[in-house]
């Protein structure tokens, strides 16, 4: 019988094995062995997490009916000061162990469905070398029991994203999008790292749990300021920059819709369930910081949320590729998250948001990485990514049919589904602590259901399916199992009793089940599909009337409020040209030049000194003459 | 332990390939050198652990002195430290990779592979003395053969290059050696024996004169903005192994020599000059990262990028804080394994392609998948990525520099840390362009990595590795050094 560490350090430590092999003989290894080995190891390391994570919810987590924070294994990995260490550690407390079983889970899933899907890439191994280190990466991040620790693996998952993203890297479009989000994550990262410069500084320590009792001990003893504000709001702002754009909140969201040039399973793994929400993990890690000793900080973290939750949602509504919509929704749902850590407090009753907000964060996993795979069956099949080639794929594709609907009703909060459960539950935390928010994501949630019906309306219904002869069927088993189980777990998700288990403080939240509070939102959704089908199965002038009717507004949202262009603007023609071509022209002519002038100075005076070496007596005699009565005045002059 | 042997094994070897007649066996005979070199360095560092572990801190192990000239105070005194360990093991890997690529070179073949050695024996001699008047013998061997290395076997403008190069570390030497000069005259007893002087209390006023000018003669060396010129043009020039050397190796020396000379010996200018040393360093980084976005040519993309990158080091310097301290020397060994790495990938990618011009290239990976993936990992290295070593050197710098908590120091480490983003701007920029993309029609047939270019950046790569995923042994040997340097330092 292994030990917990042992138990534990295999968890990371397989996925490492596996990329390691299969990266390193990617090329002697046939595609197909490399698929099902990756896929193995895949669900050894499953089973192992879920081992742990159910072994540390039912059985040894709890003391005194209150789950404790355990550390069982740490390695000194980097001292920096005399206080300053970065360490290896895991940190096993209720938020990490839900994150083990969500990562783990999502990627044996997008494993085994890309045994199927990418059966015909030649690079296949290396595919699944990328998949194992971005495994390894993400289970690193949320284990991680120290900041700089949680930042090594933060941009270890920032290489693996950009490594799959261009995974198709002869795509000119794929290795773009690669750069872009990787540039952009990197830019959120900057601030992160010196938010963790200033926290540590402050702290006295990188470790969570030391950091986390010496602010929420002592919020008052903060020694410096910046511009009047204390450097732990800093840094707590700093950090959730960072947090911003792994998660693709507003403004650093622009690199998510284009990150869906990667593989298909791929987006339903880093760009849906997992990665993207690192930032909500890290809002969540350092919850009591920022509940106790930021709470202004949180409440516009908040206001940060719902505005993503919004501004993402009326873009979805505008957008043809399937994939778009989905990354769109993606961004939607986070914002969602976010907005439920920041109506939440510490404690009790108050923390409602929090439990709510990494419960979306579990079925989001669940209902996202369906839709995704879904929607890979659906390019697979049509060969397409636009809306416009789709349509009547539901008795042609009946299993993936069915899955999206489910994933559809779930991502809308149809009851019983398991978005429903777990958006009710953020709604009420915004009902009970904000009401600008509320209504945001109510709003939101109309949207929400409308965009997704219209996806699933145009992709399954009416327009009887005849571009393409139905060469291949649906799917291998590969590729309808994981949807299978995920159409299960997004129907049943919902009833897990999530705050028992998961709360600020540790201590088991009873969430209260409001019927009468229901009533709205599931109304708004009903309507939203409503309109959703009534756009659809009437004619096309309606949408045609509508779009017109909205004019300017609805080229804005389709435009993506132009985010893209003000950032091309700033980067490309401020930077590049104001800054970074000044440089390198300085460079080339005033430094450099003034280096070369001196040369060409010495060389010219030379020139002009080395006519008085000519070799003519009578001229030295001459100039020997001259010195010795300039000596000879200087000495009579010096001597009076 | 004899030090001297890592005088001795390289000038055998170069004066044991000015017998041999047959090219071959040149290349074999360097190899060898260097290896056996590379293995007593290795052991060095055994030795060095276990005779810490008997005589515990000492400034100074296994130290040699010789009377050289007494009537000048001049002896030839050798010994290491951690720093100098540290800084010799870089040498050494540095050097079999510079080797083992330049084993096609057909033009005078064993004259190249004679300077290499020498050049490898002035660095290995500078990073043992400790006598100022040898170090700085030892700082000319390393800089003359490089004047020829680029003059000679140079590509592009050559002479151009050579001449700016040996003229401005001509000028650094000439300031170093009036500030040696200037400390054995003025220190109150003269003499050029560091351990000496490291006891003597030199006057304020004569610190205030003499540390300028140390600092700005080794910071000519490792690319001090705005002296910084000869360094693009210089490694643009020089042959593969010249550039890897002369990032890898000679640049290092300049830092060495700042940390070692000037702020060891003159802590009171140490501290009087902190703050231009930090604007300085600043500029260096931020603007050569800039600079480096500009860049169209491979070499000068490294070149510029090694100018943002040994900015870093002399950011160290100025925080005056033993963390940064550290960083600092980690800085220069990480930058120097993966910008000698850059330049080999650089080297074999040009041996191919026949261009350095990154809008020229495109889809490399399919047809030299290995080089190229070097090329990725060496990028990420450069953007200090974890698991590889520039982010060890570039945190610990970064997190040092912030426990100065002054404003300048503050604002300083913010704008540094800004240049993490810009590398990765230009490093993506470059091998998006390079290695990823369409693969271009005449490129179809391009061959992969062969031996000796898999040998030379298997060694680099195993040290970016090593030093990337297990920092600890590394730091702990460069730790008590730089403890005795800040003790010194901070002592009122």
């Amino acid at each position: 019988m292994m030990t917990l560490q042992q138990m534990i350090l295999l968890i990371p430590g397989i996925p490492l094995f596996a990329f390691l092999m299969l990266g390193l003989f990617s090329k002697k290894i046939p595609g197909n062995y490399a698929a099902t080995a990756g896929t193995i190891l895949m669900g050894v390391t499953t089973v192992l997490s879920c081992f742990v994570a159910f072994g540390y919810f039912t059985a040894f987590g709890k003391i005194d009916g209150i789950y404790q924070p355990m550390i069982p294994f740490l390695y000194h990995w980097l001292p920096l000061t005399d206080l300053l260490e970065i360490n290896m550690g895991i940190l096993l407390d209720p938020i990490s162990a839900l994150m083990l079983f969500v990562v783990s889970f999502i990627s044996l899933m997008v494993h085994i469905y890309s045994m199927a899907y990418m059966k015909d890439e030649s690079r296949i191994a290396v595919y699944y070398a990328f998949l194992s280190l971005f495994t390894f990466a993400m289970l690193g991040l949320v284990m991680a029991s120290n900041i700089f620790q949680l930042y090594i693996f933060w941009e270890l998952v920032g290489l693996s994203s950009f490594l799959l993203i261009g995974f198709y890297y002869q795509k000119p479009a794929a290795v773009r999008a690669a750069k872009k989000a990787f540039i952009v994550t990197r830019f959120a990262d900057l601030g992160m790292l010196i938010g963790i410069l200033i926290i540590s500084y402050e702290g006295k320590s990188l470790d969570f749990i030391s950091l986390i009792d010496h602010f929420t001990n002592s919020p008052q003893q903060i020694s410096g300021t910046f511009l009047g504000i204390a450097s732990l709001q800093w840094a707590l702002a700093l950090i959730f920059i960072g947090g911003a754009g792994k998660s693709a909140l507003f403004p650093l969201h622009i690199w998510l819709p284009d990150a869906m040039e990667g593989p298909t399973p791929v987006s339903a793994l880093i760009h849906a369930a997992t990665m993207v929400v690192a930032g909500v993990f890290l809002i969540a890690r350092l919850f009591p910081v920022y509940a106790i000793a930021a709470p202004v900080l949180l409440e516009g973290i908040g206001y940060v949320g719902a505005l993503t939750a919004l501004f993402a949602a009326i873009i979805a509504c505008t957008q043809t590729d399937i994939k778009r919509i989905l990354a769109y929704s993606t961004m939607s749902q986070i914002g969602y998250m976010i907005l439920a850590l920041g109506v939440a407090g510490y404690g009790a009753e108050s923390g409602l948001g929090f439990t709510a907000s990494l419960f979306h964060l579990f079925t989001h996993a669940l209902f996202k990485a369906l839709l995704f795979l879904c929607a890979g069956a659906i390019i697979h099949y049509v060969h397409s990514n636009e809306m416009r080639d789709m349509g009547g794929l539901k008795k042609l594709m009946p299993i993936t049919h069915l899955c999206f609907l489910i994933g559809c009703l779930a991502i809308a909060g149809i009851p019983p589904f398991a978005g429903f459960f777990s958006k009710e539950e953020m709604l009420f935390a915004a009902y009970q602590h904000n009401r600008i928010i509320y209504f945001v994501s109510l709003f939101t949630a109309g949207l929400t259901a409308f965009y997704m019906f219209r996806l699933y309306f145009s992709i399954f219904w009416n327009k009887p399916f005849q571009q393409h002869h139905s060469h291949h069927g649906e799917g291998g088993p590969a590729m309808m199992l994981p949807l299978i189980v995920l159409g299960i777990g997004s129907v049943s998700a919902g009833f897990i009793p999530f705050g028992k288990w998961v709360s600020s403080d540790g201590r088991p939240l009873i969430s209260h089940f409001h019927l009468s509070f229901s009533i709205l939102p599931v109304l708004l959704s009903l309507a939203g599909i409503a309109i959703a089908a009534f756009y659809f199965f009437k004619k096309k002038e309606t949408v045609e009337t509508t779009v017109n009717a909205m004019g300017g507004l609805f080229r804005v949202a389709k435009g993506k409020f132009y985010i893209d262009e003000i950032y091309q603007f700033v980067t490309k023609k401020i930077i590049f040209n104001f800054i970074a071509k000044p440089a390198a022209w300085i460079d080339k002519n005033l430094i450099d030049g003034l280096v070369n002038a001196m040369g060409n100075s010495t060389v010219s005076l030379s020139n002009h000194i080395k006519g008085i070496q000519s070799g003519k007596i009578q001229m030295y005699a001459g100039i020997f003459l001259i010195g010795v009565i300039g000596l000879a005045i200087l000495a009579i002059y010096y001597w009076n | 332990m004899n030090v001297s042997l890592f005088l001795w094994v390289p000038l055998a070897t170069a004066l044991l390939l000015l017998l041999i007649r047959n090219i071959h066996l040149v290349r074999v005979v360097a190899l060898i050198g260097s290896v056996i070199q590379a293995f007593l360095c290795i052991f060095l560092y055994f030795m060095y652990l276990k005779e810490r572990a008997r005589i515990g801190d000492a400034f100074m192990y296994f130290e040699q002195q010789f009377n050289w000239f007494p009537s000048l105070g001049i002896s030839y005194h050798v010994g290491v430290d951690g720093i100098s360990i540290a800084m010799m093991l870089l040498t050494s890997f540095v050097v079999i990779a510079g080797v083992l690529m330049s084993w096609r070179v057909e033009k005078m073949t064993r004259e190249f592979f004679f300077l290499l050695i020498l050049l490898s024996l002035g660095a290995y001699g500078f990073f043992l003395s400790l006598d100022l008047f040898l170090l700085f013998f030892f700082l000319e061997v390393a800089v003359i053969p490089k004047y020829l290395l680029i003059g000679i076997w140079g590509s592009g403008n050559r002479k151009y290059s050579a001449n700016k190069l040996a003229l401005m570390l001509m000028m650094g030497s000439a300031l170093i050696l009036v500030g040696i000069l200037g400390l054995y005259f003025l220190s109150g007893k003269p003499g050029f024996d560091i351990t000496q002087l490291k006891a003597t209390d030199v006057p304020e006023k004569v610190q205030q004169v003499c540390f300028p000018l140390l600092f700005i003669g080794f910071g000519v060396f490792t690319a001090l903005f705005p002296f910084h010129t000869w360094v693009p043009d210089g490694h643009s020039s020089a042959p593969t192994a010249g550039s890897m050397f002369l990032a890898g190796i000679s640049m290092k020396l300049g830092g060495y020599g700042c940390l070692r000379v000037a702020c060891f010996l003159l802590p009171a200018g140490a501290k009087a000059f902190a703050e231009p040393i930090i604007i300085l360093s600043t500029i260096a980084i931020i603007y050569g990262a800039f600079a480096t976005m500009m860049q169209k040519d491979l070499k000068y993309l490294n070149a510029y990028s090694s100018i943002s990158h040994c900015g870093f080091v002399l950011l160290g310097l100025g925080m005056l804080t033993q963390t940064a301290y550290t960083g600092a020397v980690l800085q220069m060994v990480s930058h120097g394994l993966m910008t000698a790495l850059f330049f080999a990938v650089i080297g074999m990618i040009y041996e191919r392609t026949h261009t350095r011009t990154i809008s020229e290239m495109g889809g490399l990976l399919k047809v030299m998948p290995m080089a190229s993936v070097l090329l990725i990992i060496v990028g990420m290295c450069s953007l200090g990525l974890p698991g590889l070593s520039g982010f060890v050197a570039e945190m610990t710098i970064f997190t040092g520099a912030w426990q100065n908590n002054t404003i300048l120091p503050r604002v300083a480490t913010v704008l540094a840390c800004m240049s993490i983003v810009v590398t990765a701007v230009y490093i993506l920029r470059a091998v998006g362009s390079v290695v990823m993309g369409p693969l271009k029609e005449k490129y179809q047939s391009l061959t992969d990595m062969v031996w000796y270019e898999k040998w030379a950046a298997f060694v680099l790569l195993l040290g970016i590795l090593i030093m990337g995923v297990a920092p600890g042994w590394l730091v702990a040997l460069i730790k008590p050094a730089t403890q005795l340097i800040m003790q010194k330092i901070q002592q009122p």
